[in-house]
């Protein structure tokens, strides 16, 4: 296809990055974004790098791409690709490589064509540019290229414009684009995220196609589990701008080692979580800002096998597991826990009983009306159209129930939350909210008790907060507004007690939105949805814009406080994985009809309407023991303005029947227990559905037990690894037996380490090397022992000027707390002999001028600042 | 459940008084800004004190001193650091009593007219739909006349010499100055509100798609409650920088309604009528002209770039 490369050595990594460190300058000095990080990329291979935002995970493409802007730097260790190092290449040589050899997706597909010119052009430009290809020729492997990537009607794409083509159209294009040059590494950023469910499910197995196809290696940069297990052989753990865990899939998705891969298995709700009997376990805490890391483990203060005098005390390494080859994890106790015991023990709870019924949707219409101004219009005299947003919406909600509305972008989810709502008002049909019709009723007429009754939780936790006001005054008004609260005082003691009710300190009352991260401005949109005693309470997509273990405390927050409030919950969702776990009746809608409505185990066991089906297997599962039935769609959603004849879903219906599909609405036909379907399918075909989703020993009541939230569970998995046979995973030899038999030897080491670090935190730290001894009598004060003295024996010769050291051993990680140094300037000083900050915090005026003369990076922050910082931090308990 | 937000370290929530603080430290960072900042203040202090300051009478006149260079004395024994006018007044005082006049008016036109033009624009784009046509259409009109044109128009027409004027001097009692002084504020209103509304509405189309905004309609808010109270206060930012130009701008109109004689009335010092007044001496006024051009040119310089870096700053983080 492309013009012969220099044939690759199978033996040559394409990508080497050895212990690199990138940091960002800014006013605050050095910002850390990437330290101490490693990756090998061998030809062919498909590595992922899993984190949540934040992470350092895109700063890691940029970095590989050379690409840092002004302000970033690799300030350490070598990035080799094909076995040069990138760093002593020109800018010429870089851009040559870029876009040639190295190329990337970025997320956002429509930001990365440009707008105003032809995809043709944009295609044949790589090749003319880089390869020196003739018109003809690159028109040609252009048409080739798109055919490739599996888009219908090449010549048809290559002559439009990208906004004339849909999103996932449009990511095919940049991938076809990216592989053009016939690159030796991809490097995909989030590919999938802004495209919807059945749409990235086709995308994800295009690029699980790529590297055997074209031998390309891959970087796959994502936050989802499942997708990394779909298209991905290795996969790194990124926390905090650290790789925490490095293995191959099955490794890393079976036998976890670091307490933050275990932290996000546990927080995602995989099949089998429930969420009264085996609830989510979120992960305490959160992210701390780039420059304010801990000493020691990044993840230590959230960690729930914290040792203090261990894993705070000297910077980690990756080290490699035994037993485990190719395996490595960033933790000191990775062999003593004991993962059984150690289970997280969420609090199980009493299935809820349903009240009377709530909410009742009969027949429920919304057209909007469109003007069509164009001259045929005119002629026909059909000047209106009409998109049906929402078409014969029926069902019901029952007290203290959750009814999950799911669908894709454009099925009219949103639209009937705004009837719901009243900011919009029924076409045709009835919305009756305790015997009241409110379908027709905007909200402007509502009185405030109804407009208590009725509130809504928004998606976006940035924009759900008005920044200009502090979130007591919001969630005050609300109280005022629906005369909940009489005066100021009781107005002040109810936003305190919603406060509580949230989980959020009284104290933020005061704060202004952005001093909150994401998952705090989502409990205060919860609290202020709850503020009037609601009866129905919309959620739409309350936790897709949030980190996956932020997602966890955020729905277990959501779903305990509908418990005590007995409140009925509306749920619109996309993600399927979390309506199952906590929704109990399903309604899936697809261009504005209901397809199927059930409870939710119904909809998730068949018989399936064909689009639920799909839904199903579009939805990547983190669970290497689940095998799935594998179901991509063709084509792309229709518009809601001009939506298919007949059924809908007929144009990308897997199971379509015939004529009968397009020219007939299908008929609805009721299962029992008040699982309803609209499809022309015959009931035998029905019937006869295989489960989309199948789990090891699969039986409907193993389901609840295959736990995919504790670790046994996942050694099972083991059992199921034949059903991935199809994936170019390297396996580990072992089958059940072996893996089985490493966890018992896993709990015996943990038992034997567990015994004598009972007896005393210093013998804990003897068991973790000498290294971590001495770092530890110089930075933890022993009781009596006067540590200066040890200090000051080392100090070197320089009578005037600051007390300088030599390197101790086993270096504790003193100078990254404070902010603004970061691994270069911590370098600088480190040469200078400086190692922790109670020498810092001993600078007098003198010393800092000369430190100031010494150091090659002058910031803003005044040296000044340090010696405060370093003060705070040496007058602070250590380890705290 | 666990608690997620135990340990969030976030700074306690300071007073008014000390993010205004804060907010100017940041300025600090910015030396363009600081600089601006610093001739500003060195005005506005100028008008507010300009009582105290030990100036001679920036009406007086002094017979057989007209027209002095700066440095020098006049027959009084008076030093005239600046020279005098042709009338004999001295114009180091005319200049700083000047500032006071200018900044008062300036100041209160540009008030008159953000507040006009925000109310046009929040509800133009809150609102939408044919209230959005009509505001749009009207400040289209305005904004299609040459400003200079409006001006001259909407002075000659409403100014002291027409009907108008002469009732409201003469009928209703009112003192001069304030009679121009609110008719400039009238054409500036005409001449800039429009602006002001239209850089609002795009905002303001932008931050009603917000969550938080769809919040406030689900709980029933008035649509006067919403723009006032969720919409305004988040546009704050792009605004102040833009009313920093903004008053820069409306400075400069008022200097050349006072060049063209159509500003405030004689004797108050007013710099546009100042440089007039030294123009029709040519070379020989060249000293009358030179002071109020420096003042203007100084004090809108200093509003730019005062603007630039409070933009600088918005943008920065």
């Amino acid at each position: 296809m492309a013009k012969p490369q220099p044939a690759p050595d199978k033996n040559t990594p394409v990508l080497e990055c050895k212990d690199v460190s990138i940091s960002y300058y800014t006013r605050a000095g050095e910002i850390p974004a990437v330290v101490d990080f490693n990756l090998t990329v061998m030809p062919g291979e498909a590595v992922g790098i899993v984190g949540e935002s934040g992470c350092g995970k895109s700063t890691v493409a940029l970095a590989i791409m050379q690409y840092m802007g002004k302000n970033g730097a690799i300030v350490g260790g070598e990035i080799k690709f094909m076995g040069r190092d990138m760093r002593t290449m020109s800018q010429e040589e870089l851009r040559d490589i870029r876009g040639s050899r190295i190329s990337m997706v970025y997320q956002e597909p429509m930001a990365s064509l440009n707008p105003s010119m032809l995809i043709s052009e944009q295609l044949n430009e790589v090749l003319i540019y880089h390869e020196g290809a003739s018109e003809e020729e690159a028109t040609r492997r252009s048409i080739e290229m798109l055919d490739a990537v599996r888009l219908p009607d090449p010549e048809r794409v290559m002559n439009s414009y990208p906004h004339q083509i849909s999103g996932g159209q449009q990511q095919r294009v940049v991938i076809a684009m990216a592989l053009l040059s016939n690159p030796q590494l991809l490097l995909l950023d989030e590919p999938t995220t802004a495209l919807d469910v059945t749409v990235e499910a086709g995308v994800v197995e295009l690029i699980k196609d790529i590297s055997k196809r074209f031998g390309t290696s891959m970087i796959y940069i994502s936050h989802n589990l499942g997708l990394i297990l779909e298209t991905c052989d290795k996969i790194a753990v990124m926390y905090s701008g650290e790789a925490v865990e490095f293995g191959t899939v099955k490794q890393v998705f079976d036998e976890m080692r670091h307490p933050y891969t275990r932290g996000l298995f546990n927080s995602i709700p995989l099949p089998g979580a429930d969420r009264h009997a085996r609830p989510l376990v979120p992960i305490r805490g959160q992210l701390p800002l780039p420059h304010e890391r801990p000493r020691g483990c990044n993840f230590g203060p959230r960690c729930d096998h914290f040792r203090d005098g261990l894993c705070n005390v000297h910077e980690l390494h990756m080290e490699p597991v035994k037993g485990q080859p190719g395996q490595s994890v960033r933790c000191v106790r990775y062999q003593e826990i004991d993962w059984e015991k150690a289970r997280p023990k969420a609090v199980q709870a009493e299935p809820v009983e349903f009240g009377p019924v709530v909410l009742q949707v009969k027949n429920m219409q919304k057209y909007y009306e469109v003007n069509d101004g164009s001259i045929s219009a005119l002629l026909t005299g059909k000047t209106t159209k009409y998109v049906k947003a929402n078409e014969k919406i029926d069902f019901e909600a029952r007290e203290a129930e959750t009814v999950a509305i799911v669908g894709e972008s454009g099925c009219g989810k949103s639209t009937f939350a705004k009837v719901m709502m009243g900011l919009e008002t029924a076409t045709g049909g009835e919305v009756i909210l305790n015997g009241k019709e409110i379908g027709r009723l905007p909200v402007k007429d509502r009185s405030p008790q109804l407009v208590g009754s009725l509130q809504m939780v928004f998606q976006n936790p940035f924009e759900t907060l008005n920044p200009s006001h502090s979130v007591g005054s919001q969630i005050a008004r609300v109280l005022r507004k629906f005369g909940v609260a009489k005066n100021k005082e009781d107005a002040r003691q109810k936003v305190y007690e919603l406060l509580d009710l949230v989980k959020l300190p009284r104290d933020f009352a005061l704060r202004r939105p952005r001093q909150l991260s994401g998952g705090q401005k989502q409990r205060v949109g919860i609290a202020r949805a709850f503020g009037g005693e609601a009866a129905v309470v919309v959620a739409d997509e309350p936790v897709s814009a949030l980190d996956v273990s932020v997602q966890a405390a955020v729905t277990g927050l959501l779903t305990d406080i509908q418990r005590e409030k007995r409140t009925t919950l509306l749920f619109i969702s996309h993600d399927l994985s979390v309506v199952r776990y906590l929704a109990d009746r399903v309604v899936v809608m697809y261009l504005g009809q209901i397809m199927e409505q059930g409870n939710t185990d119904d909809i998730f066991s068949p018989p399936y309407h064909p689009y639920t089906e799909a839904l199903l297997s579009a939805v990547p599962i983190a669970d290497t023991s689940i095998k799935k039935k594998h179901i991509v769609l063709e084509g792309d959603l229709p518009s809601p303005m001009n939506p298919p004849s007949g059924c809908p879903f007929q144009t990308r219906c897997p199971r379509k029947i015939g004529a009968i599909c397009e020219q007939e609405l299908p008929p609805v036909k009721d299962l029992g227990n008040g699982h309803r379907i609209m499809c022309h399918l015959d009931d035998d075909v029905l019937n006869a559905m295989e489960p989309v989703i199948a789990m090891p020993g699969d039986k409907p009541a193993a389901k609840r037990n295959a736990a995919a939230s504790s670790g046994s569970g996942r050694s099972k998995a083991a059992a199921a690894a034949a059903a991935l046979a199809s994936m170019p995973v390297p396996r580990a030899e072992k089958p059940a037996a072996g893996t089985r038999g490493s966890a018992e030897k896993r709990r015996a080491t943990g038992k034997k380490a567990a015994a004598p670090t009972r007896s005393g935190v210093a013998a804990a730290a003897s068991s973790a090397g000498s290294a971590g001894t001495s770092a530890r009598a110089q930075s933890t004060p022993g009781p009596g022992k006067p540590k200066t003295t040890k200090v000051a024996s080392a100090m070197a010769v320089a009578k005037s000027g600051p007390e300088r050291l030599t390197k101790p051993q086993g270096k504790a990680d003193d100078l990254k707390l404070i902010s603004g140094v970061g691994p270069k300037l911590e370098g600088t000083l480190n040469k200078l002999g400086f190692w922790h900050f109670e020498q810092i915090a001993r600078w007098t005026k003198k010393d800092i001028a000369i430190v100031d003369d010494e150091l090659s990076f002058k910031g803003r922050i005044e040296r000044d600042e340090w010696v405060k910082q370093a003060k705070a931090l040496a007058r602070k308990p250590k380890g705290k | 459940m666990t608690d997620v937000t135990a340990e969030t370290a976030a700074p306690p929530p300071a007073s008014g008084l000390k993010r205004v603080w804060k907010s100017i430290g940041l300025l600090r960072e910015s030396y363009v800004g600081m600089f601006g900042a610093v001739l500003v203040c060195f005005w506005v202090f100028i008008a507010l004190f300009v009582d105290l300051l030990p100036l001679q009478d920036p009406l007086a006149q002094v017979r057989g001193a007209q027209m002095l260079p700066m440095l020098t004395e006049d027959p009084t024994g008076a030093m005239h650091w600046m020279g005098t006018d042709d009338r004999g007044r001295d114009m180091l005082a005319r200049l700083m009593y000047g500032a006071r006049v200018v900044l008062f008016w300036s100041v209160l036109a540009t008030v008159v007219a953000y507040s006009i033009g925000m109310l046009m624009g929040v509800t133009a784009g809150y609102r939408g739909g044919w209230w959005d046509e009509i505001i749009s259409f009207i400040g289209n009109v305005f904004l299609a006349f040459p400003q200079i044109v409006l001006l001259l128009v909407i002075i000659t027409a409403f100014g002291p010499t027409s009907q108008l004027g002469m009732w409201m001097a003469n009928d209703l009692g009112l003192d001069k100055t304030i009679v121009s002084g609110s008719l400039i504020i009238v054409a500036i209103t005409f001449s800039t509100a429009p602006q002001v509304a239209r850089i609002v509405r795009g905002i303001v189309l932008d931050l009603k798609t917000r969550d938080y905004i769809a919040a406030a309609e689900v709980r029933g808010e008035s649509p006067l409650y919403i723009m006032l109270v969720e919409l305004l206060p988040n546009a704050r930012g792009p605004l102040i920088v833009d009313a920093c130009l903004r008053l820069g701008y409306v400075i400069i109109t008022i200097a050349l309604l006072g060049f063209l004689s159509l500003g405030l009335p004689p004797p108050d010092p007013d710099w546009g009528k100042m440089i007039s007044d030294g123009r029709q001496w040519g070379y020989n006024g060249l000293n009358m002209m030179l002071w109020p051009a420096l003042a203007i040119s100084s004090l809108v310089l200093g509003l730019n770039l005062l603007a630039d870096g409070l933009r600088e700053i918005s943008l920065r983080d």
